[in-house]
């Protein structure tokens, strides 16, 4: 079974295998991070721009803004959750209260589905 | 190439949805394959229906596009029976009841908790009374908004009503324009009071006069959302109520075909405007839309406006008693953040019909109006019991509050808005002074910057963001500050951000504290932000905690129902198949 990916709703939630998995509003820290000049991102995220996959990951960039220093902007490709198994489908997102390290991508990357 | 949500309307999309969605109600909620959730959601706007938010599966929200927000007094009485029977959540909302209609800031009707096997039916009493969720939301021509008392108020320059008749009969069920690359939000102020808000929308259509003929300008590429606020770019085109059909769906189609269908976020004209400009923009309009001369731009009446114009003269706002041009009156009632209790909105449809009323109208400000009272019933229509709740004489905090959805229902909103907007409005006209002569104050809380409260043109404009508080999250709000319409339009300036929303009505006491004291004889309130900079708008004011309380400061997008008793998600109510 392929893995549907994708943002809706202007970019409101992450969803996998039509299931809303990951929604906005909440604050993510962000480590070893380009988005702002502080140490740890207090990052709200606001609006998913892209999803994509890195088998077994689901990854996005969110738009929104550091709520420590008031960066706003869009964030490289962040974890959001993982399907370890595509034929069961079953995605196990991160916890965004735990901290999180973006990383920019070495390869193009928009699969829709994968 | 193409978005995914282009890929779904390309299978199904427009009217063809219907026979999809009544052989779902008529199945059940389990015949939506799952695998085909998300496409049948996306569709299902096209209809007006808008699957609620995470915790509140398989309930949705409905839209019933009212042009101009005008309903007869029986057309309000259903749409009040429909809320009443139909729009009853598991849950009690504590300020407003089990069932309620929201009346939005496009002059639409909202009802949230509706079910798909309800749908058959809830069309079928919509319809009979020519109501209909058709085009509500999704990508195409969205509620036409103007003057709710077109050809009545004696405050107008033209009766828009005939055309924009015209154009929802022309545009709603329209295959040549039913799949826009995006919505398509269309204004036609006939008024000479500004009340249409063309300046955000994507098109617009203002009042004015060429060579002594009525008609209007037209404008392009408004829009308030993501943080790239636009008002609606002049093209230089001057219209009758002849040739506007025309050109409005000149320009429908110049959208279709040359609109981003690749990235959703840069899809609405506006950025299309930004790209060609307006002289590019009117050329191909010219040359490949329309068949005749464009004329030039007429003069326009933005001089006299007073609809959300931060005038201290005059406030354009329905609200209270107006003469109509036959003599009679119309009626302007407060509606606090455009939620009305199901069995008021029945009551006052009889209220309506018993004065001899053949119309109410919802306004942008989410109040609405009741049309045709005459002279020597007004005394005894504005003693109504009704009108204590729905005050056609309202205090300022109240008249001037304006709240979009929130994590009530809506999966983009960051905060919790109406009730806290209630409770905002109630703290502040029991606990703060008003400055003399302050009769108009405009604060819109919106809960994200999708802007749907349409923040960023208010007196005081809030926008739903976090902070932390003792190191917990807590939701919050930026502050902005000199927004409005009128003869010069100004979006807020941004000046506090991230202020925990119990510090909200604090920082508002402040300011209007600091307001009293140093403004100008005579300055309104927007003038005298307009006269400070930037660099002195920041910090005039402190954010405060004060005897306010907020019961939801914790993060409501976690519960499934912010109210509820056991608001954990795992307690939703969510079908057993889900």
């Amino acid at each position: 079974m392929t893995t549907s990916v994708h943002q809706l709703d202007d970019g409101a939630w992450l969803s996998v295998n039509d299931s809303r998995e990951v929604n906005v509003s909440d604050l993510w820290w962000l480590a070893r991070q380009d988005f702002c000049d502080c140490e740890m991102a207090d990052f709200l995220a606001e609006g998913f721009v892209e999803i994509g996959v890195d088998h077994p990951d689901v990854e996005g960039r969110v738009a929104g803004q550091c709520i420590a220093c008031g960066e706003s902007g869009v964030t490289d490709w962040l974890t959001l959750g993982r399907v370890v198994d595509p034929d069961e489908g079953e995605f196990y997102a991160v916890d965004p209260t735990s901290v999180h390290v973006p990383e920019r991508r070495r390869r193009l990357a928009r699969p829709a589905e994968s | 190439m193409a978005s995914k949500v282009e890929g779904w309307k390309d299978e199904v999309y427009g009217e063809e949805v219907r026979d999809h969605l009544f052989r779902f109600a008529e199945e059940g909620w389990s015949a939506i394959p799952d695998e085909e959730h998300d496409a049948w959601f996306e569709r299902f706007k096209w209809w007006g229906l808008y699957h609620q938010r995470k915790g509140q599966e398989s309930y949705f929200m409905m839209r019933i596009g009212t042009p101009n927000g005008r309903m007869t007094p029986e057309q309000l009485r259903v749409v009040g029976e429909i809320a009443r029977d139909y729009a009853t959540g598991p849950v009690d909302n504590p300020e407003f009841g089990d069932a309620y209609c929201d009346w939005t800031t496009r002059q639409s009707i909202q009802m949230h908790w509706i079910q798909l096997q309800d749908i058959p039916e809830i069309f079928e009493k919509l319809e009979a009374h020519d109501l209909s969720t058709i085009q509500a939301c999704g990508d195409s021509w969205r509620n036409i908004v103007g003057s709710p008392m077109a050809g009545r108020d004696a405050d107008e320059h033209i009766d828009a009503w005939p055309v924009i008749k015209e154009l929802n009969e022309t545009f709603k069920g329209n295959d040549d324009h039913s799949n826009l690359p995006r919505k398509w939000k269309v204004a036609v102020t006939g008024d000479t009071r500004g009340s249409g808000q063309a300046e955000i929308n994507d098109l617009g259509f203002e009042p004015a006069t060429k060579d002594g003929r009525r008609g209007f300008n037209v404008t392009v590429g408004g829009g308030l959302s993501r943080k790239e606020p636009r008002f609606a770019r002049d093209i230089d085109v001057f219209v009758t109520p002849e040739t506007l059909p025309d050109v409005a769906g000149g320009l429908s189609a110049l959208f279709r075909d040359n609109g981003d269908r690749d990235d959703r976020f840069n899809a609405r004209i506006k950025f299309l405007v930004d790209e060609w400009g307006t002289e590019k923009l009117r050329r191909v309009l010219q040359e490949e839309y329309v068949d005749f001369e464009l004329p030039s731009a007429g003069e326009d009446l933005r001089e006299g406006y007073t609809y959300n114009s931060g005038r201290s003269d005059e406030t354009g706002d329905y609200v209270g008693v107006h003469d109509q041009v036959d003599g009679q009156n119309f009626v302007g009632l407060s509606v606090l953040v455009g939620r009305m209790g199901a069995e008021d909105v029945i009551e006052l449809a009889d209220l309506a019909e018993e004065y001899g009323s053949e119309l109410v109208g919802l306004t942008q400000r989410q109040n609405i109006v009741v049309a045709d009272i005459a002279d020597e019933d007004l005394d005894e229509f504005l003693a109504e019991d009704l009108l204590e709740n729905y005050s056609p004489d309202p205090h300022p905090f109240m008249r001037g509050s304006v709240a979009c959805t929130g994590t009530e229902y809506c999966s983009l909103s960051i905060v919790e808005t109406k009730n806290r907007m209630v409770r905002y409005a109630r703290w502040l006209k029991d606990n703060v002074e008003l400055p003399e002569g302050l009769t108009d104050f405009h604060i819109h809380l919106s809960g994200c910057t999708a802007s749907c409260a349409q923040p960023q043109i208010a007196d005081i404009s809030l926008r739903g963001m976090k902070t932390r508080k003792n190191g917990e999250p807590v939701e919050a709000f930026d502050i902005g500050l000199g927004g409005g319409l009128g003869e010069n339009p100004q979006f807020a300036d941004w000046v506090e951000m991230r202020v925990a929303a119990d510090e909200v009505p604090g920082y508002i006491e402040n300011l209007l504290g600091i307001y009293e004291e140093r403004r100008d004889e005579g300055e309104s309130f927007r003038e005298f932000i307009a006269r400070h900079t930037d660099d002195e708008l920041n910090g005039l004011a402190e954010p405060e905690e004060t005897s306010y309380e907020d019961p939801y400061l914790g993060n409501t997008k976690l519960t499934w129902y912010p109210y509820a008793d056991d608001s954990d998600m795992d307690a939703a109510p969510t079908p057993a198949d889900d």
